[in-house]
């Protein structure tokens, strides 16, 4: 762990993109989130960190809505983005992850071209009114997501031909291409070998720029290494929350503490 | 009295296996560390026993009638048999057996009725022999399996290779069976083919294969030009198709994704049915309701709708069809991993397009698989076309028309009164052979492409 660089990273305050406030989560009976409030800054890395089934993953798609796509679970609380309740009837949840962009973990490009997997979402969203304009969001997206090199020669080639680390960095250029306002990335790095890990953290810092991004981690020194906020869940609960140098040197409750030193998790 | 060896068969291998059983648990309750467990000793005893045991028996009883007979032929006395062919002397051998089992025609010979007598006296010998041969041999082959119990004795891995042989046979009789029927059918046709030239076959347009059986009927020469028969089965299973895969693919992408849990839960069941209905009720629906229903219809409209039209058969085929695409098809389209679900969706897609863009096209050589399987299901398919399609083969592709069907064909021709070496029966074997092939074709093609995306997702 980089601390060094964990200190001297200079923290200047974003406006707030999303708020969650009292957000519950229910699969059938059984409660999975409880009571969280949390609040996503812009052009700001935020990491959800916590021990396996603490819940991070299900809070993390409630903030597009990804949670509706299961029959048993239920959310409850208000949830904002840009002062809008996404969870109000009158939002259509399909425009709603158009600005809502997700990374999964597993990398799943379609079994189409790399051309067509980026070029998917600006065609359903009909942001491109020509080919020369889907060219331009495909090239621009995949430079974005640090695979235009290695892309740009075999564009009609099929995606799932790449291997993992290139396939999760087509995914997220592809999650880029509708030009989202946030980015929700659910473990990205954990299918991936070092390197590939390594390239991917390194577009997560790029991506700050344009984005506010969440990501899901299971790993600590991944959450230190990029994110600016640190949310630390435990059994559905969100036990602290704040700058990720205080989270990992000066832990306010002793559950994080037990979690970033082993001890928990 | 057949019984009686299976009897002693079944208790020999119990035996066998209780002798065993026990031996190795003395052996281990001696202090002995067994390298098997002990049940492995006894089921080795078990099918040490049963396995070459029933196969005596039954070769016994395949090849015990045929040697009876023959020692029957030669106890005759002198000089009934001569002069006689091969059938007059099958036919005296028949006549024997049947005053043997009691049924009695006219007034029989003395020499017939004391050759009967004779047989049940052979069969007598016959089973007691069986009976006391398998007796030994079970008793022979528990001492055998019963002096192999040792400490050390690997009975897992007998009662493991022996399972094995089991299965490998069971794998091998479906395979000889398919050969078996091949060669039937191709003997038959090369005899066709002798009689009619296949470029007659093949490329004819006139079927007409009456043809006279005596010297003295009046019939047509016979034509057999095939392909107004399979123009026939091509348009049934054309229109069968047209009714089959759209609502089969749209009911199973409605299932797959759209369908609420309560709706599928009621609705997949009910597709099952639909899929165990016997083909001969399907018969009965498209002659009695189909037919005469689109009929009235047609005419309503100032069309000329035939009795037995292309369309009725093909339309019921059609929905005999529908649970075989959409269970395919909804196999195929579950098959796509969920991710790329999510994935599609976490773009904005709606469930139309993703549905439309993703899964569709993921699943698609699933269910090209599926179609083709139903393509050959739908020219292979019999009852239906028996009952309502119809029996001249005419040359139109107007599926108000009445058209015939291969299946019809081969049907007709092997029905009534017919000697086994002449063309019209023979027919009946060339076009089988004709709908192997196709279906051959088309099946191997279908699981080719099942295959390859199955490789997919692995």
């Amino acid at each position: 762990m980089n601390d060094m660089r964990l200190t001297e990273r200079n923290m200047t305050d974003h406006k707030i993109k999303m708020q969650a406030r009292g957000v519950d989560v229910f699969y059938g009976h059984d409660q999975a989130i409880k009571n969280v409030d949390v609040d996503i800054e812009d052009n700001t890395v935020t990491a959800f960190i916590g021990p396996s089934g603490c819940g991070k993953s299900t809070f993390l798609r409630c903030l597009n809505r990804m949670n509706d796509t299961i029959d048993v679970c239920r959310v409850t609380g208000d949830i904002r983005l840009d002062d809008e309740d996404i969870y109000d009837p009158q939002v259509d949840p399909v425009q709603l992850r158009a600005k809502v962009g997700m990374v999964f973990q597993k990398p799943n490009p379609f079994p189409k071209s790399i051309y067509d997997n980026v070029a998917y979402g600006p065609k359903i969203h009909g942001l491109a009114t020509n080919k020369a304009e889907l060219d331009e969001i495909v090239e621009k997206s995949l430079r974005r997501a640090a695979i235009w090199d290695e892309a740009k020669d075999r564009l009609d080639q099929p995606g799932t031909g790449l291997s993992g680390g290139q396939q999760q960095r087509l995914c997220i250029a592809r999650a880029v291409a509708t030009n989202p306002e946030v980015l929700l990335m659910d473990e990205p790095c954990s299918a991936l070998d070092p390197i590939a890990t390594a390239q991917v953290e390194e577009l997560i810092d790029e991506l700050r720029e344009r984005f506010s991004v969440v990501i899901v981690t299971h790993s600590m020194q991944q959450a230190a290494r990029v994110s600016q906020k640190t949310a630390f869940f435990h059994l559905g609960e969100l036990v602290e929350y704040g700058e990720t140098s205080q989270i990992f040197t000066n832990p306010q409750d002793t559950r994080t503490e037990s979690y970033i030193t082993g001890r928990i998790g | 009295m057949t019984l009686a060896p299976f009897v002693i068969l079944l208790l020999a291998a119990l035996v066998g296996y209780a002798i065993n059983l026990r031996a190795a648990r003395a052996i281990r309750y001696g202090g002995s560390r067994l390298h098997s467990l002990q049940g492995f000793h006894g089921l080795f005893s078990l099918l040490l026993v049963i396995v070459p045991v029933l196969t005596l028996i039954l070769v016994w009883l395949a090849v015990e009638g045929g040697i009876i007979n023959r020692i029957l032929l030669s106890s005759l006395p002198d000089g009934v048999l001569d002069g006689l062919g091969s059938g007059a002397i099958q036919l005296i051998g028949a006549e024997i057996r049947s005053i043997a089992g009691g049924r009695v025609f006219g007034t029989p010979e003395d020499w017939k009725l004391e050759a009967a007598e004779r047989l049940i006296t052979y069969r007598e010998i016959s089973s007691w022999l069986l009976v006391g041969v398998v007796g030994a041999v079970s008793l022979g082959l528990i001492y055998f399996a019963r002096s192999r119990v040792a400490a050390e004795f690997r009975a897992r891995q007998r009662v493991e290779t022996i399972t094995l042989g089991l299965m490998v046979f069971c794998a091998v009789v479906a395979i000889f069976t398919t050969i078996g029927i091949i060669a039937a059918l191709t003997f038959e046709t090369i005899k066709f083919f002798q009689l009619v030239p296949i470029t007659e076959f093949l490329f004819g347009t006139n079927w007409e294969p009456q043809i006279p059986i005596r010297e003295d009927q009046i019939a047509a020469e016979g034509a057999f030009g095939a392909v107004p028969v399979f123009l026939g089965t091509i348009v049934i299973a054309t229109v069968a198709l047209f009714i089959a895969v759209p609502i089969g693919l749209l009911t199973a992408i409605y299932l797959n994704e759209f369908a609420p849990g309560r709706l599928r839960k009621i609705v997949k069941p009910v597709l099952e049915i639909l899929a165990g209905v016997p083909t001969v009720v399907y018969g009965f629906f498209a002659i009695l309701v189909v037919a005469p229903a689109l009929r009235q219809f047609g005419e309503s409209l100032g069309l000329d709708v035939a009795s037995n039209t292309a369309l009725a058969a093909g339309g019921v085929m059609g929905i005999m069809l529908i649970p075989f695409i959409s269970s395919f098809a909804d196999d195929a389209l579950s098959a796509v991993p969920r991710s790329l679900r999510d994935g599609a969706l976490a773009l904005g897609a709606t469930r139309g397009e993703m549905m439309l863009n993703v899964l569709f096209p993921a699943a698609i050589p699933g269910i090209v698989g599926g179609v083709l399987l139903a393509v050959s299901r739908a020219i292979g398919e019999t009852m239906i076309v028996v009952m309502a399609a119809g029996l001249i083969a005419k040359m139109t592709i107007n599926p108000l028309d009445s058209v015939t069907a291969v299946t019809v064909q081969i049907v007709t021709l092997l029905i009534g009164d017919t000697a086994f070496d002449n063309p019209k029966t023979l027919a009946a074997f060339a076009l089988g052979m004709m709908l192997f092939i196709a279906t051959l074709v088309i099946n191997v093609f279908a699981l080719r492409i099942v295959r390859k995306y199955r490789e997919i997702y692995d």
